[in-house]
């Protein structure tokens, strides 16, 4: 199989130094592969450790054991144990992830927070605004909004705004949490329409959707996270 | 992607006598690359900002800086000749105390072409042009080029200490609690416009902030400090999201939400 991703043997837990030293076990022999051209959708109770495996992934957490193995133009590298600054190479060209909730920079617009994916990839500005406002209003967010900082938008609003600017790029491989969990059904649509048109380009993605309509529309496969779960066997 | 780095620093350390001013710090930092540096107040951060950008002698171990030329020098062997121009060209040093590094009884203009003079440029017009197109990079209208930095908010003058550091095209730039002492709204204006700089000029920069968000802003990557010894460092988000070390956890959670 073509995969661009391959995850074998992950395990994660936290020790919580200001409790005492509590150990919460959170997952262990994660292993699974992400084909190219196919969504991989994470299933299981929330706090089976979904969004454990996604930040892992991305590299926000750090992994106790095993290997995350990434395609990156054309060679193999292991996140699990790359340097900051291959992993930030890795997040600019190959993986893109979009979150649940936008980390609000003060006084950059909507706009340029989409297009700044591209900017940061060498994209001249004017051209990188201008797909921007392509993505923007595919997603229906008000003209009158792009312009402004996304601090004060509401929370679909500012979904779109993150949606925009994970899809905008043509990474590889996409890491998408809950993107459309504050959406209304015109604009889960939209996002679902998006997420198949990555698929024909050949994108390979693992996300979480707790939307089942949306789940049902996208998912290439269900992953039961729960057979990965470590608090189970301690129990 | 430039392979090589700008900055090699291996076991630096820094004793008071018996006190651990720092100890055994390694690192390198890569062109592009932004480092924060974080802890407590006597955690060592600014001891360690200060051997790094030669203000202060280490006790031991070397700071190795990729010159223009291409060859790497031991930046305590430099001459005081040479260390000077590479502070004055090459190098930017921004203080907290933007008084600490302004002149504040020569005009705004005056204080931003010093450090073009101090290269060696003589032509007043081209000096006085290239003064407003800084000022205006970092938000001061051309009609305060006359004035004082006496006469300037604090936001200003840590502006225009932005702007006299910037204009000879350092590519390292040491920043010692930035945006420390100013009103949030100040502040936030302030990250926005070095976080734009830094990303337009691909400066590489380190950045000593007691305060996490704006690490979390800034840097690519961090360093936490703890009794003169770094004792969790990666990438920024990782270290912020999931920390190890009990100090560093002790940090996140001290953060205030809002």
């Amino acid at each position: 199989m073509d995969s661009l991703l391959e995850v074998s043997g992950v395990a994660k837990s936290f020790t919580m130094h200001l409790r005492d030293g509590i150990r919460l076990d959170v997952v262990r022999d994660v292993s699974f592969d992400l084909p190219r051209g196919q969504c991989v959708v994470l299933g299981g109770a929330s706090g089976v450790g979904k969004s454990s495996i996604l930040k892992m992934l991305y590299g926000n957490y750090g992994v106790d054991a095993g290997a995350i193995r990434i395609r990156h133009h054309d060679q193999w590298i292991d996140l699990a144990t790359a340097d900051p600054r291959t992993v930030l190479e890795v997040r600019r060209e190959t993986l893109g992830y979009v979150s649940q909730f936008l980390r609000v920079v003060p006084r950059v617009s909507a706009l340029d927070v989409v297009a700044e994916p591209l900017v940061a990839r060498g994209m001249a500005m004017e051209d990188a605004r201008a797909r921007a406002a392509g993505l923007l209003d595919r997603l229906n967010l008000p003209k009158a909004l792009w312009s402004l900082p996304p601090a004060t938008f509401s929370g679909g609003e500012q979904q779109r705004v993150n949606i925009a600017r994970g899809f905008i790029t043509d990474h590889a491989v996409l890491l998408l949490d809950e993107p459309t969990a504050s959406l209304d059904a015109e604009n889960r649509a939209v996002v679902i329409a998006m997420i198949a048109e990555k698929k024909r380009a050949g994108t390979a993605m693992l996300g979480i959707f707790h939307d089942l309509e949306v789940r049902d529309a996208v998912a290439d496969r269900i992953l039961d996270v729960a057979l990965f779960s470590a608090r189970e066997k301690v129990a | 992607m430039n392979s090589t780095p700008l900055l090699k620093v291996q076991k630096l350390s820094k004793t008071y006598g018996q006190r651990i001013g720092c100890k055994d710090v390694s690192f390198e930092l890569w062109p592009g690359e932004v480092l924060a540096i974080v802890g407590e107040s006597g955690s060592g951060k600014t001891t360690l900002l200060n051997c790094l950008s030669t203000r202060l002698d280490a006790t031991s171990g070397t700071v190795e800086y990729h010159m223009r030329d291409g060859a790497y020098r031991d930046l305590a062997r430099l001459s005081e000749a040479e260390r000077r121009f590479l502070m004055r060209t090459d190098w930017g040093f921004v203080h907290q105390n933007p008084a600490d590094g302004l002149r504040m009884t020569v005009s705004a203009g005056a204080n931003v072409g010093e450090r073009l003079m101090a290269v060696g440029h003589r032509h007043y017009g081209r000096i006085r042009d290239a003064a407003t197109d800084w000022l205006s990079r970092v938000e001061i209208g051309a009609d305060r080029i006359d004035d004082q930095p006496r006469a300037f908010s604090g936001g200003m003058r840590q502006r225009l200490q932005i702007a006299r550091n910037l204009i000879t095209g350092p590519r390292l730039v040491f920043m010692d609690e930035p945006t420390g002492g100013l009103d949030v709204s100040v502040q936030a204006r302030l990250l926005d416009l070095i976080r734009g700089l830094v990303h337009d000029l691909g400066l590489s920069a380190i950045i000593v902030t007691h305060d996490l968000a704006v690490a979390r802003l800034l840097s690519h990557r961090m360093m936490v400090m703890k009794d003169g010894h770094v004792i969790e460092q990666g990438l920024t988000d990782r270290v912020l999201d999931d920390p190890r070390q009990p100090y560093t956890q002790l940090l996140v959670s001290s953060i205030l939400q809002v």
